[in-house]
């Protein structure tokens, strides 16, 4: 099901034709979700030329625990456009795993369009106290062990496995930040210092931004892609996978969670030009390209990644939006798109995206 | 436009949570200071243990005791503790395999600073003073140069096992109500209900959210409603509800406030429970030092007519 899309008659190709997002940033408190939502859902439909009554499915990714309220998720909803009643469905995870669902409704036949989106705002909160609430809740939620503790582990991990040493881990947050200087909607944008340990060996140049943000995607089948974009980005194949839960399991210093989604979705079959990859954390990326097998010829998050921007529950979407729109721009030929959740790499999802020949 | 309101929201919660029979006996162990982990299908020995082998999914039960000394597998440094984590004092976070155990342990590592700690470090656990049967009963891990202990060979059955634990939950949000709101509560305020027109379908929101669910774009225009309204709809409550000082039965009522393109909610006073019904003229009361209306009463205006608030039904 999840393969490489075999080319037999029957089964749809379908496309990432429209991508959108916010300007990502550290607060927003001034706009509500919804408003905050809204101008990024109008740029998608709008560059389609769709109508709310032409979108067959409806998908979103948000989490309550990022709002502090229950349910907070029905309000965005009031974005969209709902009436008449429309076919909608919502993941309590990043938007990535959203489209996921919608590619499968698609995949279906039950849908040849679908709207997805994501957002959140971390800036009510403290987003490290608040991830504590995803891990296990009987032997490790109780410790408080934040976001970036178990980020630190991990690279701490890598360092005395000797694949990466400090100045190393300092090298992929400079990239990020120097290319993030390119993408209007980053946050920090341009050389930012390494500064000190937030969790040591982890300094703030090695961890994300925290910031509000939101995207949307617009998913098309077959020639309704083409008709709606000049060149679709094809998923070709897409594909995720989780690992246990408990870290001390885990060998944190690889990800074969990543290593199986990623043969799943086809990205070994042939290279790729371009990598967006969701890696929070400097280490994090050192771990995704090994595990990828990217070379230095592969071009790796020209947008900066999550380390230029990282609005939890939207980064993962934002990959794949930023990997297909080089690919509607011509700017790639075979992209791959990554997107992680929960503690340490623990689960993961890989697409890959492929535009027309030239 | 006036400063958009903030406001402390807290949220916390006490997670009551059953434990099955394996995490029963671990933690439970730890209340009488053994430490247990489960041997799975292969031989491994899972510490802290699970129910079901992570490679095979296979429900595993065979409880095993391992040792309180260990080997740091990997490390990081905390030097500003927050709420919540185990010490309050600078401490390295560590992944401990116990003696006796394949996989490691999340916990607290108290050392006087991070020179002192390595991947490698031998370790035992600090046990905590008052013990429940939870994580917490290990207060933190002390680094240790002897012998490894040699655990007694424990079974995993106790006498009185503990069945559940009781992990509270709290976390600290500024919550703002974005723009479209503060300006409703601000009007509230002032005595005044304002909503937002929808600049496509017309509708008149209250309370506005600064978008139309209809047409999904945005609403801007402030416009005032009321103070009159009809009910459109109501119920009668004949349960009291805790810390509620309103004597039952009383109204509940869906109340369209005249120029609102939907209706808001309101509890209908000032006229028997039994007389209440659609179409009823009403208007709001507002109490000293409220901030909202505390209830809507009658204004003696004859009925409004089924055609004038079908819509907002």
């Amino acid at each position: 099901m999840t393969r490489e899309a075999p080319r037999a008659a029957g089964v749809r190709d379908i496309a990432v034709v429209a991508f959108a997002q916010t300007d990502h940033r550290r607060t927003s408190e001034e706009i509500s979700e919804v408003e905050m939502l809204m101008p990024v859902l109008h740029e998608v439909m709008e560059s389609t030329g769709l109508k709310t009554a032409d979108i067959d499915f409806t998908c979103s990714g948000s989490s309550d625990y990022l709002a502090g309220r229950a349910f907070s998720f029905t309000l965005a909803l009031d974005g969209v456009g709902a009436w008449p009643p429309i076919s909608e469905s919502h993941v309590e995870m990043d938007g990535a795993w959203a489209l996921y669902e919608a590619w499968v409704k698609l995949r279906t036949g039950d849908a040849d369009t679908a709207l997805v989106y994501s957002y959140g705002k971390s800036s009510p909160g403290s987003v490290r106290d608040v991830l504590t609430r995803q891990l296990d809740p009987y032997y490790v939620a109780p410790l408080w062990p934040d976001s970036v503790a178990l980020a630190a582990l991990q690279a701490q991990a890598l360092i005395d496995a000797g694949t990466a040493d400090e100045p190393a881990l300092a090298a992929v947050g400079a990239r990020s930040r120097a290319d993030a200087a390119a993408n209007s909607h980053a946050q920090p944008r341009g050389p930012v210092p390494q500064g000190d340990y937030l969790v040591r060996p982890l300094r703030t140049g090695d961890c994300p931004p925290i910031g509000d943000g939101a995207a949307a995607v617009v998913l098309a089948a077959g020639e309704r892609a083409r008709d709606l974009c000049e060149r679709p980005a094809w998923i070709r194949g897409i594909d995720h996978r989780i690992e246990a839960h408990g870290i001390g399991v885990r060998d944190l210093t690889d990800s074969p969670s990543t290593r199986l989604a990623a043969e799943r979705a086809g990205a070994y079959e042939r290279p790729v030009d371009t990598a967006e990859l969701h890696a929070p954390f400097s280490s994090q990326e050192v771990i995704l390209r090994e595990v990828l097998g990217l070379d230095d010829g592969v071009r790796v998050n020209p947008s900066g990644g999550a380390l230029a921007a990282n609005p939890i529950m939207a980064a993962g979407l934002i990959r794949i939006g930023e990997a297909a729109a080089r690919i509607h721009r011509g700017e790639s030929d075979r992209a791959l798109a990554h997107a992680t959740s929960g503690p340490c790499l623990q689960q993961n999802l890989v697409a890959v995206l492929e535009g027309d020949p030239r | 436009m006036s400063a958009i309101l903030t406001a402390p929201l807290t949220v916390e919660f006490p997670f009551t949570r059953s434990v099955g029979p394996v995490q029963s006996a671990f933690l439970t162990g730890l209340r009488e200071q053994v430490l247990l982990g489960v041997r799975t299908g292969d031989g491994r020995v899972l510490v802290p243990p699970v129910e079901y082998d992570p490679v095979t999914a296979e429900e595993i039960r065979d409880l095993v005791e391992v040792a309180p000394t260990g080997t740091v597998t990997t490390w990081a440094w905390n030097h500003e503790p927050r709420r919540g984590q185990p010490l309050a004092t600078p401490f390295a976070w560590v992944l401990v395999k116990l003696d006796g155990a394949d996989t490691a342990l999340l916990h607290a590592l108290d050392a006087p600073g991070p020179d002192s700690v390595r991947t490698g470090a031998r370790v035992r656990v600090r046990w905590a003073e008052e013990r429940s049967g939870a994580i917490t009963d290990i207060a933190c891990f002390e680094p240790y140069d002897g012998e490894p202990v040699e655990p007694a060979g424990h079974t995993g059955e106790f006498a009185d096992a503990i069945t559940g634990i009781v992990a509270p939950a709290r976390l600290d949000y500024t919550y703002s109500p974005g723009r479209a709101q503060t300006g409703y509560i601000n009007a509230l305020g002032g005595r005044r209900i304002v909503g937002e027109r929808c600049p496509s379908c017309r509708k008149v929101y209250v309370p506005p959210r600064g978008a139309c669910p209809t047409c999904g774009v945005a609403t801007a225009e402030q416009v005032e409603v009321g103070p009159g309204g009809t009910v459109t709809t109501f119920c009668i409550v004949n349960i009291k509800a805790k810390n509620l000082d309103i004597e039952v039965p009383y109204v509940y009522a869906h109340i369209a406030l005249d120029g609102a393109g939907l209706a808001l909610h309101g509890r209908i006073a000032g006229i028997p429970y039994d007389q209440v019904r659609m179409g009823l003229r009403v208007e709001p009361v507002w109490t000293e030092g409220s901030r909202y209306p505390d209830h809507y009463r009658p204004t003696g205006e004859p009925d409004a007519d089924y055609e004038t608030y079908r819509e907002t039904l």
